[in-house]
């Protein structure tokens, strides 16, 4: 058992290897799948390990965009002489820049947004159950609008970063590595975790948090350590994305609540909440899902999306990872008392 | 002995219905103390208000010395002063060991032992006290499929998991088929004799309680109304009086 999963793990570590250079028309699809991974995975930790669904994870991401930017700039150049000429290609960077800002700002970029997921869940963790959700939601929305005023971060208008150095192709693929290379520390991490005594102390803070402060767990100072543990990926993902995508602004781009931030937990419900697999397995899937619509069904897409939204919450909650568990427990190593 | 929890003067209404009026007892330390009492005669609500889980109007309890009233439900917990529920509370979807393992004392951990995984010690424990209160057989199996009465029982064992100095039962032996009350009698004077916790207990059943508790205290219409051995208790007029409706 414990070799053929071993073989799985490294079949899987091979294909990510392999995949964009033997699809290299979809490198820019396959590292956008590798973001949902993540942001699925993370969504999972504090929506389906400890049952707070957050609706302000793109908060994360959007704010690590912002932060990777302004660090990676802020070592070269006057981020406020530079935002207001908008790039415009006054400003060059050298290899060396360009990769060190890079380098330091999507590390500044989580560990700052594991600062704010402790600032913010401290506030916000006094909620439970949909208040959260709206709670963390609002705190997004609010963090676009605030940004999208700032014209020191260039306002309305977004940042534009500087252009991959090397070739465009090459390009590609350094940022699906990067993301891979997230998703895969981020899948260890959990699996990890999920394993630890703390793994099981916010599932306690899911099933019955009173019963679990009844019997002494620190049940906020875990849910602010998990709720950091998430926002450093999310930050990190949001940094790399910034210098992918070259340029951002902050309501369609940055905070995009309507798109990933919705996105992310669809992923999760799709596959399964609470579940190690569900979010990979959910994020692969509504990518798919969303490419396909998004290709053929131009005009449809939205309808479509919500189609599946609404079948899923309604018909097939507890997601793929969850109804396999239902229909084949022993797979997952649960035991039901045999029917006499 | 000395006393572990001392309540003195406690009060406690919910808008005009006083439920505690100037309520004090002592839990002696190391001993089974009983509490009984008429239905609505205020004894879950002064379980509450040990455990934190409301404010009281006025008076003091201390447990170990400490002012705890002013504290909240998990403070009080870290303290090591546990409860179990009326309604039985556990973790219906994983099976007995993830839920006992659960249970492990966080109170003691610092956050680098919380981070490591249980170790082979968590679990011979565990399995050691599924086995005291009867349920080693059923450990894998998920909790929630479980019959009331064993529940009650993995709550029990999930509290000595936990290793508290001082233990609040509000009626174990409720809803339990009654030929496993004597099973669950004889394991609740263990727990208190082998593991050296203190017992306080709320109980309907009088058989059990006088066979168990060395003191008992009797309430009725919010007040504490009789105090003594189970004997005392028992031809103690006012207390028969509070039974039968002579109030």
């Amino acid at each position: 058992m414990a070799k053929k999963k071993l073989i799985l793990y490294a079949l899987i570590l091979v294909f990510t290897f392999i995949a964009p250079f033997a699809f290299p028309a979809y490198g820019t699809q396959l590292a956008t799948l590798w973001l949902m991974i993540i942001v699925a995975i993370t969504w999972d930790m504090t929506g389906g390990q400890m049952g707070y669904n957050s609706l302000g994870n793109i908060f994360f991401y959007g704010t690590g965009m912002y932060v990777a930017a302004l660090i990676s700039i802020g070592q070269v150049y006057d981020v406020g002489e530079y935002t207001s000429a908008a790039g415009g290609g006054i400003y060059e960077f050298t290899d060396a820049q360009y990769f060190s800002g890079l380098f330091l700002g999507v590390i500044g970029a989580g560990i700052f947004c594991s600062i704010t997921a402790v600032l913010i869940g401290y506030i916000t963790f006094g909620l439970r159950g949909p208040y959260f959700a709206i709670g963390t939601l609002a705190v997004a929305i609010a963090a676009g609008e605030l940004v999208s005023n700032w014209e020191w971060v260039g306002g309305g208008q977004g940042i534009a970063l500087p252009v991959y150095p090397g070739d465009f192709d090459v390009g590609k693929i350094f940022f699906y590595f990067l993301f891979a290379s997230v998703g895969v520390s981020v899948f260890i991490f959990v699996k990890w975790l999920y394993g630890t005594r703390f793994g099981a102390a916010i599932n306690a803070i899911r099933d019955d948090e009173e019963k679990a402060e009844a019997m002494g767990i620190h049940t906020l100072r875990y849910k602010l350590i998990t709720w950091a543990m998430a926002a450093f990926f999310v930050g990190m993902a949001g940094g790399i994305s910034g210098f992918q995508l070259i340029h951002f602004e902050p309501l369609e781009t940055a905070y995009q609540t309507i798109n990933l931030g919705i996105f992310m937990v669809v992923c999760v419900l799709l596959g399964g909440k609470g579940t190690l697999w569900g979010p990979v397995v959910g994020a692969i899937l509504f990518h798919l899902f969303k490419e396909v619509t998004w290709t053929y069904f131009l005009g449809w897409q939205w309808v479509a999306l919500g189609a599946l939204i609404v079948v899923t919450v309604v018909y097939f909650q507890d997601g793929l990872m969850g109804w396999l568990m239902h229909k084949r427990p022993h797979w997952f190593g649960i035991r039901v008392e045999e029917s006499k | 002995m000395t006393a572990i929890i001392e309540i003195q003067g406690v009060c406690k209404a919910y808008g005009g219905v006083v439920a505690n009026k100037e309520v004090s007892m002592e839990i002696k330390s190391g001993g089974i103390t009983g509490l009984i009492g008429p239905n609505g005669s205020g004894k879950t609500t002064l379980f509450n208000s040990v455990v934190g889980y409301h404010p009281i109007d006025a008076g003091s309890i201390k447990f170990e010395g400490k002012e705890i009233s002013k504290l909240q439900v998990q403070d009080i917990a870290r303290l090591g002063l546990l409860r179990t529920f009326q309604q039985t509370r556990i973790y219906g979807l994983m099976n007995g060991v993830e839920n006992m393992l659960i249970s492990l004392p966080h109170r003691k951990m610092n956050l680098w032992d919380a981070l490591k995984p249980n170790s082979k010690e968590d679990y011979e424990k565990a399995d050691r006290l599924l086995e005291f209160v009867g349920l080693y057989e059923k450990r894998l199996l998920k909790s929630g499929d479980l019959s009331f009465g064993q529940q009650k029982l993995l709550e029990f064992a999930m509290a000595l998991m936990n290793e508290p100095t001082c233990l609040l039962l509000d009626e174990p032996t409720a809803g339990i088929n009654p030929t496993l009350i004597n099973g669950l009698i004889d394991r609740l004077k263990r727990a208190n004799a082998e593991f050296g916790i203190t017992l306080f207990i709320i109980e309907h059943n009088m058989r059990v309680i006088m066979n168990m508790a060395d003191t008992i205290y009797c309430m009725a219409h919010g007040e504490m109304l009789a105090q003594g051995t189970p004997d005392e208790i028992q031809n103690d007029q006012r207390v028969i009086d509070a039974y039968l409706g002579a109030h």
